[in-house]
């Protein structure tokens, strides 16, 4: 057995058995908030970091899908049909939000996403006789799949994660793909690609279109896992605070945004209910990893932890080794 | 009538505030391709500084003001110099530190001015009226409008007509070039920087009496400056004050024209012109 | 090369999530009363809910976290003026600290996140957020409110109105959101109830930085002699924008304001625009009752700060669960005994006055017309009517009002 089989095994392990060694049910439900956050934030690395392309208006394609199955449970719809319709409205607005988006890169698609973004949330505040505006909407129950509910925390985390592990895989596959090559292609030279006679709009496009789904998915849990949705899921902050995992975390890598994820959830949940200011000490931390690691926490963990393995076996640091970055 | 009076007027007022919030900012991305997300924070620092050295320190209100625009430029040249200068080229990092600053200043505001709301008493030399087509209107708006024109000349005038100015239009045209032909842009990022922050922090003290200074003030301001710049098409002077005024007419016509629209008179309009035309209306290239 | 990397990473993270979840907690022994505390502490409603820490911890420091002879765990939660966090941190409460009582949260949209949940894990929570329905049309059987409902300072301040002030025609602006909805809905029902009339009623983005398009069309209205006053209901950090703004426009109609609009908290901050402003508050400062002297002497003493309406009412809830344990003789584990024990309370020496609860939960009390003058160099609020025992219908049928729909932005229709 490989070591990394072997890691991949234990890492799988402990998420598994998690429920039965982490204590209380609020931490269960922590972690599956994690989970949920990692799906998102991977969904949004998808773009920032494989396609270079910074959004800051995903929240609304979040939003829009938790919306949608909110809307639609209200209207008496099953739990089945409600996931399904507000993952094919997602995958339609988010067709709408690259069409729009994907005219400009750089600061351009930055200021076109975040005004989009806004737009979403100026119709989920407004848009009365069907949001209900900064009420929010109320879900009645979590869905049952095969008779089981999921109503307690070890139930709906069990679920989470294997729709997270599902998810990680989908990305996986992606990455190694030719075309998640072709992605990062257009990232790091579009022009070259556009020479090479690859379309490189409609690369970004469908990247924009797996990345929704991703936001979409993640939607749909965060709205079962509250059973309430309303217009702050969908601020310029919650954009942001995505954003802010997946470079915090590591763009455009596998497991950078599953760390940022973690990171900004505990502060904010858990660490907040031990330090007052956790909002300086979050600032704090993003700019300490910003001058130690600027690549993100895991790529930066990953080199520190080489180098000190070197050092270890007394072998010279990095010299001899051609460093293989991620993709 | 007179309502469409007052809008108007007010549209060119509070182009001319959002002129000074945004001008800094637009400075900052022209030059140096960092999108200081920090904009809003420096502004409501400017706000607190300023209104704590009016108040509490009895200062006159325009030398508070002074005060408060050195005060936000070097602590914005203690930014560029120790944090964003090592970040060159790494856009996904300066996003993060620079949302990650303003993380820690809006708490320490926080702790420091506590959750209430500071009003700011209005300049006495300017509390009167002044009367355009028959519709009185406050005398102190007014004079932001010439504040804003002063230091729109004076920007103006450094750039156009001084050795600094020339050589951060170089800068701004060719980074790389302007390396070789022997400019030091180290030293000319520190500047900007300091320019563009010290301009956000005044920026705040002389809107505080309009808009008094409150914690969230950062979150809210920082979108309009973003709407105005990239409206304008960052880096150029006339984009910042065309941008301005269109974002100031927008807003003001919008809320009372379209109440029922309120939310989306500034971001709509942004998308509809974004998606025509990327660079904004007077963007030199594509972004 | 990756692979490997990815997944010793992930091993590693398993076991660092381990760590950091495994975060130690002291689980006080024996009989304390575990009371939590929802507010935001941080975001956009900062103001309001570190006021709301401050009342109750005086309330607790003055009373040496001693309740009915019963040891007090004071746990605040930060809901960082998010659903979602709320939501969160109602969990660390009720299934990691095990509150007895939950008190908070302010905002509507954090009562109706967490509602349900507390509810179904019959946690008595006692809230400040105004949202009319969870005490009318969607009651929560665990909800106690001591503050009031949306409208409940409105319809008295109507009154005022109509038959003090004599007025006819006036003009409703508030923030766009449910809140400023609830109060404009229930002004406008009372006051043209009385014969007035709401001219018209705006509502601006929660987010507006200048209240100009607005006042320009408030002075229209006030120069060709449609309206007579303005009627507004702001909330947040809003109301001091917005006086400072309309009195810098030259606008000079009186002004009329809600329970969050001339709140005693906020007087400091006003400028002298404030002077003359009428406002309808659940609370005020200068209710002369010993335990208000008891509660403004405490804030005084551990915070230095003028107290307002928040401070107030998270005092009034330490009085409220105080009197409720003690008729329980100190037993809170049946938590519907204890829904219903502090229903049952009725005080007569609080901060705000004599106070009971409807069989909704809701504070029937007092509601204080003050009109803000200077006195000494500061603003203050002094009484100038006092509406005695104010329920959340007012004075119409309970069953009455309750057919009709919760007000919102389009109810009560505005008369053409």
């Amino acid at each position: 057995m490989s070591v990394h089989k072997i890691a991949i095994g234990l890492g799988i392990l402990c998420l598994a058995t998690l429920p039965w060694w982490v204590g209380n049910s609020y931490y269960i439900n922590i972690s599956s908030q994690i989970l949920l956050y990692a799906i998102f934030a991977l969904g949004v690395n998808i773009l920032a970091g494989y396609g270079g392309l910074v959004s800051l208006g995903h929240a609304g394609l979040f939003g829009l899908s938790a919306y949608a199955a909110a809307i639609l449970l209200d209207h008496g719809a099953g739990h089945l049909a409600a996931i399904l319709g507000a993952l094919a409205i997602t995958l339609a607005g988010t067709a709408v939000f690259a069409g729009l988006s994907l005219r400009a890169t750089g600061i351009g698609f930055v200021m076109i996403t975040l005004a989009v973004g806004q737009v979403l949330w100026g119709l989920a505040y407004r848009w009365l006789s069907v949001t209900n505006g900064d009420n929010g909407v109320n879900v009645a129950s979590r869905p049952a799949p095969f008779g089981i509910g999921l109503d307690d925390a070890t139930p709906f985390y069990v679920t989470t994660l294997i729709v997270f592990l599902l998810t990680l895989v989908a990305v996986a596959i992606f990455v190694r793909s030719p075309f998640g090559a072709s992605l990062a292609g257009t990232r790091d030279q579009p022009r070259r690609m556009e020479a090479l006679g690859y379309h490189v709009w409609l690369i970004r496009f469908y990247a924009c279109l797996f990345s929704g789904l991703l936001s979409g998915i993640a939607g749909l849990l965060f709205l079962y896992y509250n059973e309430f949705i309303s217009p702050q899921a969908i601020t310029l902050t919650a954009s942001a605070e995505v954003l802010l995992m997946v470079i915090s975390g590591g763009a455009g890598t596998l497991l950078g945004p599953i760390v940022g994820a973690g990171l900004l959830v505990v502060m904010k949940n858990v660490a907040s209910a031990y330090i007052e200011r956790w909002n300086f000490v979050l600032g704090a931390i993003f700019v300490a990893i910003v001058i130690l690691m600027p690549d993100g926490l895991v790529p930066g963990t990953v080199r520190l932890t080489r180098r000190a393995l070197q050092a270890m076996r007394g072998s010279r640091p990095d010299a001899a080794q051609p460093r293989l970055e991620e993709p | 009538m007179s309502l469409w009076i007052v809008l108007t007027v007010n549209s060119v007022t509070l182009g001319g505030l959002l002129f000074l919030l945004s001008t800094g900012f637009s400075l900052i991305f022209g030059l140096m391709r960092i999108p200081n997300l920090t904009h809003g924070s420096l502004f409501m620092l400017g706000g607190y500084f300023g209104a704590s050295l009016f108040i509490w320190a009895g200062l006159n209100f325009w030398v508070a003001a002074l005060a408060a625009a050195l005060l936000i430029a070097a602590f914005g040249g203690l930014i560029e110099r120790f944090l964003l200068r090592r970040l060159a080229g790494n856009e996904l990092a300066q996003v993060l530190v620079t949302l990650g600053i303003s993380l820690m200043v809006a708490d320490l505001c926080l702790v420091v001015w506590t959750g209430d709301p500071i009003s700011v008493a209005t300049p006495s030399l300017f509390t009167g009226f002044a009367h355009i087509f028959g519709v009185a209107f406050p005398l102190y708006r007014l004079v932001i409008i010439a504040i804003a024109a002063v230091i729109a000349i004076a920007l103006w005038m450094l750039l156009d007509r001084t050795r600094l100015g020339a050589m951060i239009r170089a800068g701004v045209d060719d980074r790389d070039m302007a390396r070789v032909v022997g400019i030091h842009v180290s030293k000319l990022f520190t500047i900007v920087f300091c320019l563009g922050a010290g301009l956000a922090g005044f920026a705040g003290m002389i809107g505080s009496p309009i808009l008094t200074v409150y914690p969230g003030i950062d979150s809210d301001m920082l979108p309009l400056a973003l709407v105005v710049v990239i409206l304008g098409g960052t880096g150029s002077l006339l984009g910042s004050l065309v941008g301005s005024l269109v974002v100031g007419a927008l807003y003001n016509f919008g809320q009372a024209m379209f109440p029922e629209l309120a939310y989306f008179v500034l971001f709509l309009p942004m998308v509809i012109i974004l998606a025509l035309r990327p660079q904004g209306l007077f963007g030199r290239h594509a972004p | 090369m990756k692979l490997r990397r990815r997944t010793v990473l992930k091993g590693l993270a398993g076991a660092g999530v381990a760590a950091t979840l495994k975060a130690p907690y002291v689980r006080a022994q024996g009989a304390s009363l575990k009371l939590g505390l929802i507010c935001d502490k941080t975001g956009g409603l900062a103001e309001g809910g570190i006021q709301m820490e401050q009342g109750l911890t005086s309330f607790l420091k003055a009373k040496n976290y001693t309740i009915a002879g019963r040891k007090v765990d004071f746990i605040v939660a930060d809901s960082a003026s998010n659903p979602a966090t709320a939501k969160t941190k109602a969990q660390e409460l009720i299934e990691r600290d095990q509150v007895d009582v939950i008190n908070g949260p302010l905002a509507a949209f954090e009562l109706l996140a967490i509602t349900d949940y507390v509810a179904a894990h019959k946690t008595p929570m006692l809230s400040l957020a105004a949202a009319e329905d969870v005490t009318q049309r969607k009651p929560n059987p665990f909800l106690l409110r001591a503050s009031a409902t949306s409208s409940q300072a409105m319809h008295p301040l109507a009154d005022y109105a109509a038959k003090e002030m004599k007025l006819k025609k006036v003009v409703a602006i508030a923030d766009d959101f449910a809140f400023g909805y609830e109060q404009l809905g229930g002004f406008q029902q009372v006051f043209e109830g009385e014969g007035g009339r709401v001219v018209k009623k705006m509502y601006s983005p929660l987010v507006t930085a200048d209240y100009t398009p607005y006042l320009a069309q408030i002075d229209e209205m006030a120069k060709s002699g449609a309206i007579e006053a303005v009627v507004q209901g702001f909330a947040a950090a809003n109301p001091v924008k917005f006086m400072k703004q309309y009195h810098d426009a030259g606008l000079k109609l009186p002004v009329l304001g809600g329970e969050t609009s001339g709140d005693d908290a906020l007087l400091p901050h006003f400028g002298d625009e404030a002077i003359g402003l009428v406002s309808s508050s659940p609370y005020t400062a200068d209710l002369k009752t010993k335990s208000n002297e008891d509660f403004l002497a405490a804030m005084k003493k551990y915070y230095n700060v003028a107290a307002g309406q928040y401070a107030a009412i998270m005092w009034l809830n330490g009085m409220v669960i105080e009197e409720a344990v003690k008729k329980l003789g100190g037993k809170t584990d049946n938590k519907e005994e204890l829904i219903k024990a502090l229903r049952a309370v009725s005080l007569t020496d609080t901060p705000r006055g004599p106070v009971k609860f409807d069989h909704f939960g809701n504070i029937i009390g007092d509601i204080f017309i003050r009109k803000c003058e200077k006195k000494d160099g500061k603003l203050v609020n002094p009484t100038v009517k006092t509406y005695r025992n104010v329920s959340q219908f007012w004075t119409f049928d309970e069953k009455k009002f309750l057919s009709q729909p919760v007000y919102s932005r389009d109810y009560p229709p505005l008369k053409t």
